[in-house]
């Protein structure tokens, strides 16, 4: 296999006591989609803020083609903003509401690529305005004038002006309408397969990730609990949690599967460091856990290539 | 028999700069005893403003007419003091954010007891009682220590089993649960849709459920009433709005869930374009300008609600599915 793009090896992140990351690794080729799931309160937006360095990591090593991203300086991690970007949740809280689309847009453009001309600036903008699904007048409007499917095209748009290698999605549909979703997904496919950017898509929907990613991370409080290939993860889940995340989605063609999980979070409340575990942190909720479940931590363990689990008892799941 | 809730012709506008902007145009609906009511469109259609007016909730510059009787009683035209009376006991409602509907500085004890002193006229020894069985009925674990708990020492679906066993105090005879589960991760969305079905089973409430996500209302209404742009455009049965959906909004919005099951599509199926500006004059069908079946009638008549085929089944379209 050619060098990955991004290469994630024991990951960690500590907000003082609490570990909101632990020991996560992983590779990510030129183009591929990684699909990110879990709780809220499980990493997932950790992970990603870490791997955009926009919080400091405090263990494990991330590779940018071979290059060390935790220890480069300013100047260097500079140059590889411009191959990194993201577009949030919230689309219009991610906009400047005092900017036009125009000047926003520009920002990158002045940034990374300051001998442009600014009528050559107009000209790019106008281009990813259309490539995006709106009209290049629209850069003289500011972001309340649009709906929320239109700022999150905008915000899209800003983070594709510089054609990055990387682009992360944290929930970019999930504030949106049902209608309005399958918009945005096939907007960022249509640019994926264009720019052949990779992508980590941040989602609670299970779904939205199965229509999307080559590749899915499931994670539990912090961790990664599986990582297996699209049909594999969607056919034949290995872990207990992964079994009952895809239990829990609502679905109108079929009756409410809701009965997996009936107790327990994986979210701390607020203010509150979960109990130190020895063992799975998922035992308290799992219907197959054993005694050994509560006093060692399971590594992660190949269920056939390309399919790993966290669990001690994954041959009872998959088999069951 | 009485309905729990009959709504007849609401009218809810309110006054902006740009004119008139209808929130809700002419809405009729009836929740029967026990019965369980599914309200489903997208942002924007009407569904919350629909569910302000039969709470007596709406803003005092709104302009409401029509009728919403509550176990018979004119809610629109009652007293601030009536409205007290029932509310939070009779008629209750929950919401998206369970954390902003709690006193973020008194104790959930505190919060819940306070419900029955107010509405059951009962000592606060007894009400905090009646509060720790309430928390017990919605199956939040340790519900001795969450009463002298504040409402940030909970998590989010914590919070919402404490509205649900709030707003269940008083043995309501409907509660409106507006996008109960929204702010919620997949698995405790299942958590609460199961502790709503269960406290629906054991008492005779009726519930009205909104939600843009025909999924979550799928697992618990009995019938499915589709709104858009102010309007209800389908109403029928949840399984027969389901598989035999009449309407060409309520049928596009199905195929925008993508599903776990299904095949893998190419491409994720939306809907083109954005629900109308409410301000805008109504000529013709809300939805013509989306719609994939519109015809020059569509533009220039607007459809009224009527009888499709089948039982109660109600749909407003002129070229509906089957037709």
């Amino acid at each position: 296999m050619s060098q990955p793009l991004l290469s994630v090896t024991g990951l960690g992140v500590q907000f003082g006591t609490f570990a909101a990351l632990q020991d996560v690794s992983f590779d990510l080729a030129d183009g591929e989609t990684m699909g990110l799931v879990g709780e809220s309160g499980s990493g997932k937006s950790t992970l990603a803020r870490a791997i955009l360095r926009l919080v400091p990591a405090t263990r494990g090593r991330l590779l940018w083609r071979g290059e060390d991203l935790l220890s480069c300086g300013a100047r260097a991690l500079r140059q590889r903003r411009r191959d990194l970007q993201i577009v949030f949740q919230d689309p219009m809280a991610s906009l400047n509401p005092r900017m036009r689309v125009g000047e926003t847009l520009a920002e990158p453009l002045k940034i990374f690529e300051a001998g442009l001309t600014s009528a050559a600036r107009a000209t790019r903008i106008a281009r990813m305005l259309e490539r995006v699904g709106l009209s290049p007048e629209m850069a003289r409007r500011y972001p309340h004038e649009f709906s929320g499917g239109q700022c999150q095209r905008i915000g899209i748009a800003r983070a594709m002006m510089l054609r990055p290698k990387l682009l992360v999605c944290d929930e970019p549909v999930s504030s949106l309408d049902v209608s309005i979703q399958g918009q945005i997904v096939n907007l960022l496919l249509d640019l994926q397969r264009e720019f052949g950017t990779a992508m980590i898509f941040i989602s609670h929907n299970l779904a939205v990730v199965r229509h999307l990613s080559h590749r899915v991370l499931v994670m539990y409080r912090g961790r990664l609990v599986e990582v297996a290939s699209r049909d594999a993860l969607f056919g034949a889940p290995a872990h207990p949690y992964t079994r009952a995340l895809l239990a829990a989605v609502p679905d109108p063609t079929r009756a409410f599967a809701g009965r997996a999980l009936t107790t327990g979070e994986a979210a701390p409340a607020a203010g509150r460091t979960p109990p130190a575990l020895g063992g799975c942190a998922f035992h308290d909720r799992c219907p197959y856990a054993q005694p050994v479940c509560l006093d060692t931590v399971p590594t992660l363990q190949e269920v056939e290539a390309e399919h790993i689990v966290a669990c001690h008892r994954w041959r009872e799941v998959v088999y069951s | 028999m009485t309905p729990t809730l009959a709504i007849d012709a609401l009218r809810v506008g309110f006054d902006s700069d740009g004119g008139t902007i209808a929130a809700v145009r002419e809405v009729s609906l009836n929740v029967e005893p026990a019965e369980c009511v599914g309200l489903v469109g997208e942002s924007g259609s009407g569904k919350t403003q629909l569910c302000m007016a039969a709470m007596g909730l709406l803003p005092r510059g709104a302009q409401v007419s029509g009728s919403v009787r509550f176990e018979g009683r004119e809610i629109l035209a009652a007293s601030p003091r009536d409205l007290n009376r029932i509310r939070g006991s009779k008629l209750t409602m929950i919401f998206q954010d369970p954390m902003t509907s709690l006193t973020p500085h008194l104790k959930i004890g505190v919060q819940l007891a306070e419900v029955l002193v107010i509405h059951a006229q009962m000592s606060w020894r007894d009400a905090e009682r009646a509060a720790l069985e309430a928390l017990e009925r919605v199956r939040v674990p340790e519900p001795a220590r969450r009463l002298r708990q504040y409402p940030h020492e909970l998590s989010g679906g914590m919070r919402q089993r404490v509205m649900i066993g709030m707003s269940l105090l008083c043995d309501p005879a409907l509660l409106i649960a507006d996008e109960p589960t929204t702010a919620l991760d997949v698995t405790v969305q299942a958590q609460i849709i199961d502790v709503l079905r269960t406290m629906r089973a054991e008492s005779r409430m009726a519930i009205v459920l909104v939600s843009h996500d025909l999924g979550v209302v799928a697992g618990l209404a009995d019938r499915i009433l589709v709104m858009y742009a102010g309007r209800v455009v389908e109403s029928a049965s949840a399984a027969l709005l389901l598989r035999h959906a009449e309407h060409p909004y309520t049928a596009a919005l199905l195929k925008c869930v993508p599903s776990l099951l299904g095949p893998r599509l190419e491409r994720m199926a939306s809907i083109p374009g954005s629900p109308p500006a409410a301000a805008g004059i109504e000529v013709g069908c809300a939805f013509a300008p989306r719609c994939p079946r519109a015809q020059p009638r569509c533009q220039t008549e607007r459809p009224l609600l009527r009888k499709a085929s089948g039982p109660p089944h109600q749909v407003a379209c002129h070229y509906p599915l089957s037709a």
